[in-house]
Order: C-alpha cells, then structure tokens, then sequence
C-alpha cells in the first residue's frame, strides 16, 4: 500500500505542474489582457477575490496532505485521541475567520457591484457614442441613431470614446459580449439593456454572443473595432458609400434566419428601429401610457373601457 | 390517429444515431436473455420489481443512476471530441442540430437520471437503518416514485431512436423553448420526462422527511442522528420546497406550448425573464439537494476511517440547516447579466458568499476528525480527501462567480463550466461513489475488490483534473459554453488536454466496471458476514449485511450518538435479553411498476399528440389509483414467534463464520 | 431460552392502525405545503404578468365581483358543511357524514359549475387565455384552484361510496381527515385568488 500511491502521485504532481505552467506561459488570456477600463476593473475583481480567497483554501490543501501522511493508520507515533471532537478554539477560527474574509469580499461587492454597473455611465470628458444593438438570428445588428448608419457584424467605436450600447433582441434571449473590453449584457426580446464600455487601446476585438440560442449560435461572432480618430471617420465614410437603406423591407430581409451572415454596412436606417422593435414584443416595461398611445394611433378603443 | 407520430421519427438517415440503437438494442437483448437463461423473471418480479422494501428500491435506483451515467459520459465523450476536432475552423463530425442536442441531454441526464436517482437511492437504503426503523413512513408511494423516476428515465432514452431531444440547453429557457423557436418534439420529451420524474422527487422528499422525523428508534433525538441522516432530513425540505416550483414553471411552459397561452413569449405580454427566475428559484435549491448528502456520507466516511469521533458534530448539523436556509435566496447569481440593477445583484451575490462560511466549516471540520485518528486509507478515505481537495478549489471559484462585477465576465464561460462540474463532480460525484463503496458489503454482503476501487480513484482524480482545470483558462481566454466549432488555434492545446482528461475518466469507469465483475466472481471469499466490515459507528452496521428484510428484529434503543459505537462498547445483546414482538410489513404490490408504465405512455402520448391515448392513459393512472384505494390488504404480520426464530437462525451462522 | 415473546393485544393492534392514521394525516399536511408553494408560484407569476393586457382587457374590465361572491360563498358554504360531515364522523353517524358530505358535493359542484361558466363566458368573448400574459395568469391560477375543486370531488364520490360500503372504518376516517384538509386548504387558496385577482384587479 505505501509504495503504490507515492509513485503514482509523484507522477500526477509532475504532469499537473507541467501542465499548469505550459497554461500560464506563452497564452495571452484575453480577460487578463483587457483594452478597457471596464475590463480592467473586473479583472482586478478577480485578482482580488481570488487572493481572499487563497487565504482559506491554501491552509486546507496543506492539512489535507500533512493529515493525510502524518495520521495515515501505519504511521504509530502520531499521537491518537480517539473521542476528541471538540474545540471551541478551533470552531471559532474555522468560523470566524471565513466569516471575516466574506464581510470583506462582502464590502468589496457592493461597492464594485454599483461602481461596475452596466447601466452606469462612464465618466468622461468625451461625449458618449451612442450605438443601439439588436441580437438577430444570428448575426448583430449596429445602429448608430446619432450618425444615421448600421452596420451588421461589425462595429467601430473610437479610441477612449465611452459607448453608451442599448442592446435588444428580436428572437431569443443571448448576450452581448466584448470579452476584451468588458462584462456583458443580456440581449432580450421586448426589452432595452444597457451596457457601458469604453476602448482604451486601438485594435481589432471579437465580440460573441455568450448565450445558447440556436443552430447559428457558434457563428454569431463580430468584430468591434477601435480606431483612432482618423480611422473611425474612414470607417464612417466606407459605411455611409455603402449607399445602402435599412428600411422595413430591407430589415425583413435581413431578419430571415441565417448563420455566418457576412458583414454588413448601411449608409441609412430608420432612427425608430430600435424602439419598433421594442414595441413590436409589447414590452413588460411598457407603461400605460404609451399602450394607450399606441392603441389610440391603431384606431382601437383604449383601454379600460368596456364594449 | 398517433398523432404527430410518423416513421419519419425514427432518425434512420443519422449514422451515429442508428449504430447506437443497435448496440443498446443488442446489449438490452443480452440482458433480456441472460435472464430468461437464468430463468431469474418470477425472482426479479416477487422481489425487485413489486418489492417496497427501501433497500431493494435504493439498489434500483443506483443500478439506473449508473446506467445512465454511461449514457451522460457517453454525451461528454462525443462533446469533447467534436470541440477537440472543430477548434480549427473545420466543422467537426457533429453538426450543430446533433451537438446541441447532445449538450443538453448530457445536463438534462447527468442532473435528472444519474446525479437525483444516485442520491436518492443511497437514502434509501442507509437511512432507514441509520435511524432504527423498519422501512419509510410511505413504502407504496417510495415504490411509485422509483417507478415514475423510471418512467422519465425511458421517455428521455426514446427521444434517441423515436423524435429527437431538446436543444435548449438542460434548463431549456424560453422563447428558445416556446413552441415558436421548438416546433419539434424535443422540448416536450424534456417536459414530459422532468413532469413525471418530478412527481417522483417529491414524494422521496415527503417520504424521507416523514420518516426521519416520525420514525427514529426510541433515544434517538435529532441531535443523535447520524449526520448523513440530518442531511438526508435538510435534502427532503428543499426538495419539498423546490420541486413544486418546477413541476409549476414547466407546467406553465407546457400552457405556452400546447395552448398558446402567454406565460414566456415574446409577444402579447409574456416575460422570459419569469421562467428565468423561476427556473433557478428551483434550480439553485436543487445543487444543494444533490450535494448535502454527499457532505453527509464524507462524515460518516471520515469519521469511520480515522477511527475517530466525528469533530464538531453540532457544527455541522447547524451548518447544513444555514445552508438550506440560504440556498432559497441566492438563485439570482445564475443571471446576473440579465440587467436586475446594482442592489438586486449584490444582495444575492452577498447572500452567495455568505453560504461559503458553513460550507468552509464542513470542510474544517473533515479534516479536524482526521487530526489525531488512524486514518485507513481504504477507498472510501481516498475519495474523501480527494474530494475535500477537488471540492475547494471548486468552492473558491464559485466565491469568485458570485461577485457580479466578475461574473459579467464569467458568465457562460467555460469558467463557469469548469467551477459547477468541479463542485458537481469533485463533490456530488465524489460523494456517491464514496457512499457506493461504504455501503456496497451492506447492501449485498461482500466488499468491492478494494485495489480496483483504488486504481478507479486515481482515475478519476488524475482525469477529471486534466479534463477541467483547462477550462478555468479557458474563460479566462473567452471561450464561451455550448459552441459546436471555432477557429481560435490558442484554444486547441487546451481542448486536447482535456479530450485525454476525458479518456482518463474513461479508464476509472472501466475500472470500476471490471470491480464489480470481480468482486461478484469473489464474493464468497470477501464476505462479510458480521454486517460490520468497516468497523463502523452508527446503526446501519448493527445489521446483517444484507439485512434481514424486517431490518431490526428488535429496534435498538439509542443512547447518544454514534449508536453502534455505543452499543459495542457496551457488548451487543445476546439472544436471551431480546424482546420479540410482531412485525407489521407492507406486501409487495405491482402497482407501482403499473403506475410508472402508465406514465411512460401517458408521457408519450402527449408528447406525440396522441389524444386519444392521453385521455385513455390518465383514466387508467386514476383506476389504478382507485384499486389501491379499495384494497384492504396493503400489509401483513410477522409472529414473534418467526421473528425470534429467523434471529436464531441469523446468530448460529454468525458464529459459524 | 428464556427470552420474551409477545403477541400483540387488540389495543396494540387497534393503536398501531391509529398510528397509521396519523402517520398518514402528517404526510399529506406535508403534501399539501407543497401544493401551497405551487400556488405561491402561480400566484408569484399572476403578479409579474398581471398588468401586461397586451392592448387587451384588464381586471377591471372582465371581472363582475357579485358573480365571484356567489361562487365565494358556495365554497365557505362548503367547508362549513364539511365540517358538520367530520363532526357526524365523530359521532359514528354514518348517515349523516354522507348526508352531509353530499351537500358539500353539490356546493362544490356548484362552484365548479359557476367558473367553467365564467371561464366559458370570457372565451366567447375573446379574452381567453390565449389573449395576453395576463389573461394566461389569470386562467392558469383560478383554473388550476378549479382542478383542484374537481379532484377533490372526485375523490369526495369514491369516499362517499367506500363509507356506504365499507362504513366509517379507522381507514376511510383518516381519508375523511386527508380530505378535509384538502377541501379547506383549497378555500384558504380561494380566499386569497378571491382576494388577489377578484378584489385587487378591480379595485
């Protein structure tokens, strides 16, 4: 029994090392990379939780192995209390001291919970762009109401410019997510998110969809590009020479199923897409006052009286 | 006439499907003729199959939980190998219609049909003898259970050969499970087969919380229970508080789908961010149903191994009632990116944390109970250390998710994979197989060939390391869940690790697979024949291994905890000082394999739209139920006179061993 | 040997059916807590969907309270009858534990009676459940009491018949007992659907 496990773990050590380290060396982990100040401070959410973290699980690993050895049956010198099982010392420690940990990381999350809103604006001397997404199967619909233009796939945003993204679905629910520049929002039919994320350093970034919602969900990538000024007014210019309308017709086209969906631009949208779309699903945070609206402009009676 | 049901359901166009079929066909056929060989049907049916013995029940129950743990590796295996191949850009073996497919069979079987019917089998067969009692408070309603469990377990295996499954993800969120967006049969095989084994869950969980409170032994208080049991009673509580809000949300599901109601659409007023809710108002309470008696059997395990008291017995007892308690309140850590605002969001992520502090004490407390023992490092111990270090790490990350700002990163991401299936495996898994081994000589009367179990540990530790410690850095290199293929070449390395971590896994399985051929082929040189083969310290032990099928021909009267403990310090009563009386026994029925054949049609019919069928099956479920109503004879009486006899018996074969 | 045997006298073996009886009764107050949180669940999903009509009717505009009164008091009504059914058990009074137990059936008849009218009533009209969220809360949470109601109907039948059989043994007084909890659970439910839906949705 004493011989068989020792080389057996000794070989087990020596691989998971091995394996750690090749992990930990040449990749360029994208969520400890981040672009943007957003993504910066959610890593460092991580550092931080997972160094608190450590405290309590570093002394278990070590007990768990010098028990394991030193209290093993074979081994007779170690001293044997068979009815001992109490210690209010011990409880307190074992009990005080993740408890303090947790008032701490407790503290730590409210306050990073609200800094670290989505739906809180960045703060900043430059104005916010304003870019309104649209989760379609699946393929990303970007509509910029301030410019006038949409692209689909793809996305340019300036260098240290915070976007301000309202961000919708016209299907089924998934999630907006930039993993280089930040956190993500959920894209849900009928309802506006919000997400604030700001570019920090000029580069082509991937941005996915991080919730199951289909057969084309594994495609449903694109690119967020961030330029510099003159890059993003090149990248304004190619869009509006597309000479392209997203109109209704055209949106029903574009609406139709499709996966891998290649990219897209449109020199001109319709400014009241994004809230059709909205209204289309009759949203749950709709208020009464915009559903009398509503039925008032479609001719029905509003609502609240009886026929 | 058969409704939606044509040939056309039977995927003979999909290679992989049809050459599964066979062989599970053929396999099945063996088996079916095996038995007829044996000419073993009229044993199976008198004593298996009409049994409502707790013991025999929990022994089906597992033998299902494992054969569907085949089933759910099987998935895994087919996922990591598609994503391993399809890293590259190329579109892998399994097109997305499949694959999505399999993803979500794998969560839906491994939670449902292998990790609740594992669990609910080993509190079948340890609790009742843990608390000195005869059987559970409603023996007819744990055999119907046990049949319904089968029922959702069949329907979910028909959906390979007859339709298809759901492609949902094993939570199935709408409109992705509205009728509009899963016109196909597969969200119904998914409703249907959770219904029906649901209704099964709840009944286990009114059984065990009866019983326990209802049927403990004279002396034994709350607070001299076993610890197992106690996390056995706080599983029953979440469950009968759970599981009513599951059967709820999929019935409304089922309004959507069949009806055309309104509950989670997109349009005229539905809310998909309600089933979201609700789902994981049912679906976090659920985790810890599936974890706290694993935390139970690694105390008894911990205790009886190091030879030694268990540490901080109170602790742990009020640990795991903190832990039911919170876990009710913490389901909104599962969607923190659905947009609920800062104060929503940090309450439960808060609340999140909070539930780490007793969990952390459990651990402290394991080890404690080792400091100063005589630890034997038999299997049952390997698994309990190597859950307490697998389990940490799985813990820590979780801490970790349950910051928001953090997990709007997480979120999805195989990080998140790789902390539920550390915790699920590293724990849950852990737990039953440790349990499986501790309780196997009791059940059948002889130990598992204990280097085998050892070499099937190491497997499994080495393997599930290499298969998902890459999937922490995964996340962190923004992989998302449930993609089909990709074209990252920094993730390949990564994949293929995991592909071999898989194939470990495979060789513990097929370890513990050759373990049970063995330890049957040797049974009678590792026969247990004192019931006690571990020297254990709770009532159980004070049995026959396997236990005469009355349990205790005279229930013990409990002075403190760790029962038997006590009992042997004490000597254990001979025959002379014991006081026989008679034993009421409930009679076998067959009802409760009727009632689970129903169901399965039932289940069927509605799936397929068979009218006709729904309407005849649900009037047959009523008869039967009526039947039992009417029929005077539901138990029977043991003389004292055959009890007293069938104790002597026992006793001259002890002492002729 | 001198060991002890004993056979059990006819009050052990009258107590050991009472505690099955009791066992029993414990077990399906268990049951029932659970049904409870099913309504809580619906009731939970009434509130988040209630106010989204979708352009359609709301709760002011289909609900007429006198009708519900009707309806609220044949159940109390019941309950109350219900009870004189127990009382009458206690008496050994087979007779009239059915009489009364028939009364409770035709009340509760009536109260099915009054909804499946109700619900009909409202199809007709176009405010279905198919209608909008609310309407589909609305229909699935009464409609789910109202299923209720029937099953324990039924069961009320099949209970009256095995009286007339079988007389009030130790087993149909524990079935009397289970479903006097059931028929007074489910007027505590009505109470707060009368309360939730009716009266709040109006008012």
């Amino acid at each position: 029994m004493a011989r068989e496990p020792k080389t057996a773990r000794r070989l087990l050590w020596m691989m998971a090392l091995g394996t750690v380290a090749l992990q930990l060396s040449g990749c360029d982990m994208v969520l400890f990379n981040p672009k943007g100040q957003v993504g910066l401070e959610q890593r460092n959410l991580i550092i931080l939780a997972t160094l608190l973290m450590l405290i309590v699980v570093v002394p278990v690993m070590i007990m768990a192995l010098v028990f394991s050895v030193r209290y093993r049956a074979s081994n007779e010198k170690a001293r044997y209390t068979p009815d001992w099982s109490h210690s209010r010392l011990i409880e307190a420690v074992v009990w005080g001291v993740p408890l303090a940990i947790i008032i701490v990381l407790g503290v730590v999350t409210w306050r990073s919970t609200h800094a670290l809103d989505p739906y809180r604006p960045l703060a900043s001397d430059t104005p916010a762009l304003k870019v309104q997404v649209i989760a379609m199967d699946w393929k990303w619909l970007f509509v910029y109401p301030e410019l006038g233009i949409a692209s689909v796939n793809e996305m340019a945003m300036p260098v240290d410019t915070p976007v301000d993204f309202r961000v919708t679905s016209d299907g089924a629910i998934t999630s907006f997510f930039i993993p280089a520049l930040g956190g993500q929002i959920y894209a849900m039919a009928g309802m506006q998110t919000r997400l604030h994320l700001i570019a920090n350093h000029a580069g082509d970034y991937t941005g996915i969809a991080a919730n199951y919602n289909g057969p084309g969900f594994s495609d449903m990538h694109f690119k967020a590009l961030a330029l510099d000024p003159a890059g993003f007014d090149d990248w304004l210019e190619r869009t509006r020479a597309a000479g392209r309308q997203l109109d209704g017709a055209a949106y029903t086209q574009l609406a139709k199923p499709s996966i891998a969906h290649p990219v897209e631009h449109y020199s001109k949208v319709d400014p009241h897409l994004f809230q059709s779309l909205i209204d289309k699903y009759q949203g749950v945070n709709r208020s009464r006052e915009v559903e009398r609206r509503l039925s008032d402009s479609q001719g029905q009676s509003p609502q609240g009286s009886k026929e | 006439m058969f409704g939606k049901l044509t040939w056309d359901a039977i995927p003979l166009h999909e290679p992989i499907i049809m050459y599964t079929l066979a062989v599970v066909g053929l396999l099945g056929l063996a088996v079916v003729g095996a038995i007829t060989y044996m000419g073993k049907w009229k044993y199976l049916w008198q004593e298996w199959f009409t049994s409502v013995d707790h013991k025999r029940i929990g022994v089906m129950y597992i033998v299902v939980a494992l054969v569907m743990l085949l089933r759910g590796f099987a998935d895994a295996l087919m996922m990591r190998t598609q994503q391993a191949m399809a890293s590259d850009g190329s579109p892998g073996y399994l097109p997305p219609e499949h694959y999505d497919q399999i993803f979500t069979a794998h969560g839906v079987i491994m939670i449902f049909f292998m990790a609740m019917p594992f669990v609910v089998g080993l509190m079948n067969v340890v609790v009742p003898l843990q608390i000195g009692a005869r059987d559970v408070a409603y023996p007819f309603l744990n055999a119907v259970s046990f049949w319904l469990f089968v029922s959702g377990a069949v329907l979910v295996n028909l959906s390979l050969g007859i339709g298809e499954f759901a492609r949902t993800g094993w939570v199935a969120y709408p409109p992705l499970s509205g009728i509009g967006y899963s016109p196909g049969v597969g969200v119904d095989y998914y409703i249907w087969a959770l219904q029906i084994s649901g209704v099964g869950t709840l009944l286990t969980g009114l059984n065990f919380f009866v019983t326990i409170l209802k049927m403990r032994t004279t002396g034994m208080t709350l607070f001299r229970m076993p610890v197992f049991t106690w996390t056995v009673l706080c599983t029953s509580i979440l469950i009968l508080a759970a599981f009513p809000i599951l059967t709820a949300t999929l019935f409304m599901l089922t309004l959507d789908r069949y009806l055309g109601m309104h509950f989670f659409t997109n349009e005229l007023g539905g809310n998909p961010m309600m089933y979201v809710n609700l789902i994981w108002a049912w679906g976090h309470p659920e985790v810890y149903i599936l974890i706290l008696p694993a935390f139970g059997i690694f105390s008894e395990v911990a205790s009886t191994f190091s030879r030694k008291k268990l540490f901080g017995y109170y602790s742990l007892v009020w640990a795991t009632i903190v832990i039911t308690v919170l876990s009710f309140i913490v389901w909104v850590h599962h969607f923190f990116t659905m947009g609920a605002g800062p104060n929503v969001n940090a309450f439960f992520g808060i609340m999140t944390m909070i539930i780490a502090v007793p969990t952390g004490v459990k651990i402290f407390t394991w080890l404690f109970t080792m400091y100063r023992g005589r630890v034997r490092f038999e299997t049952p111990m390997l698994w309990t250390v190597g859950f307490i270090v697998t389990f940490s790490i799985g813990g820590m990350t979780g801490v970790l998710l349950a910051v928001p700002g953090a997990d709007f990163l997480l979120h999805n991401s195989l990080f998140l994979i790789a902390h539920f299936h550390n915790v699920i495996i590293g724990g849950a898994v852990f737990g039953y197989l440790c349990g499986l081994t501790y309780w196997f000589p009791k059940a059948f009367g002889f130990k598992l060939h204990d280097p085998l179990g050892r070499a099937a540990f190491w497997c499994w530790l080495a393997g599930f390391y290499f298969a998902f410690m890459p999937s922490y850095f995964l996340g962190f290199m923004g992989m998302t869940r449930r993609l089909n293929h990709f074209d990252v070449p920094e993730w390949r390395p990564f994949l293929l690790l995991e592909m071999v971590g898989v194939l470990i896994i495979l060789c513990g399985v097929a370890c513990q697979v050759m373990q049970l051929v063995v330890s049957i082929r040797k049974r009678h040189e590792n026969r247990d024949t004192t019931g006690d083969p571990w020297d254990g310290r709770t009532l159980e032990w004070a049995t026959a291994s396997p236990p005469p099928f009355y349990n205790f021909a005279e229930q013990p009267v409990v002075g403190g905890i760790d029962a038997y403990w006590g009992m042997k310090e004490k000597g254990v009563k001979t025959l002379a000082e014991m006081d026989f009386r008679k034993i009421h026994m409930p009679r076998n029925t067959s009802l409760g394999l009727v009632l689970g054949v129903l169901s399965t049609v039932l289940g069927f019919a509605l799936i397929w739209h068979i009218w006709w069928l729904v309407i005849a099956s649900s009037l047959a479920v009523i008869a039967t139920l009526i039947v039992r109503s009417y029929d005077p004879n539901t138990d029977y009486c043991i003389p004292a006179e055959a009890v007293e006899r069938m104790e002597t018996e026992r006793r001259q074969r002890l002492a002729e061993a | 040997m001198s060991h002890v045997v004993h056979n059990e006298t006819a009050r052990e073996q009258e107590h050991g059916h009472e505690d099955a009886g009791s066992l029993s009764l414990f077990g399906f107050w268990v049951y029932l807590m659970t049904d409870c949180i099913l309504f809580a669940t619906l009731f939970a999903t009434y509130a988040v969907l209630g106010q989204s009509v979708a352009g359609g009717p709301s709760a002011a505009d289909i609900f007429e309270l006198p009708y519900v009164l009707v309806e609220t008091f044949l159940l109390l009504l019941s309950s109350i009858t219900y009870g004189y059914a127990m009382l009458a058990n206690h008496r050994q009074d087979k007779r009239w534990v059915l009489r009364w137990l028939g009364v409770t059936f035709l009340l509760g008849l009536g109260f099915i009676a009054m909804e499946i009218n109700e619900f009909h009533h409202l199809i007709s009209e176009g405010a279905g459940p198919q209608r909008s969220a609310f309407l589909t809360a609305f229909f699935t949470l009464v409609g789910t009491h109202g299923l209720h109601v029937l099953v324990g109907l039924i069961w009320m039948a099949l209970l009256m018949m095995q009286v007339r059989q079988r007389g009030l043994t130790c087993v149909n007084a524990t079935r009397l007992s289970c479903l006097s909890l059931f028929w007074h659970f489910l007027d505590i439910v009505w109470v707060c659907v009368f309360t939730v839906v009716y009266l709040f949705g109006v008012i």
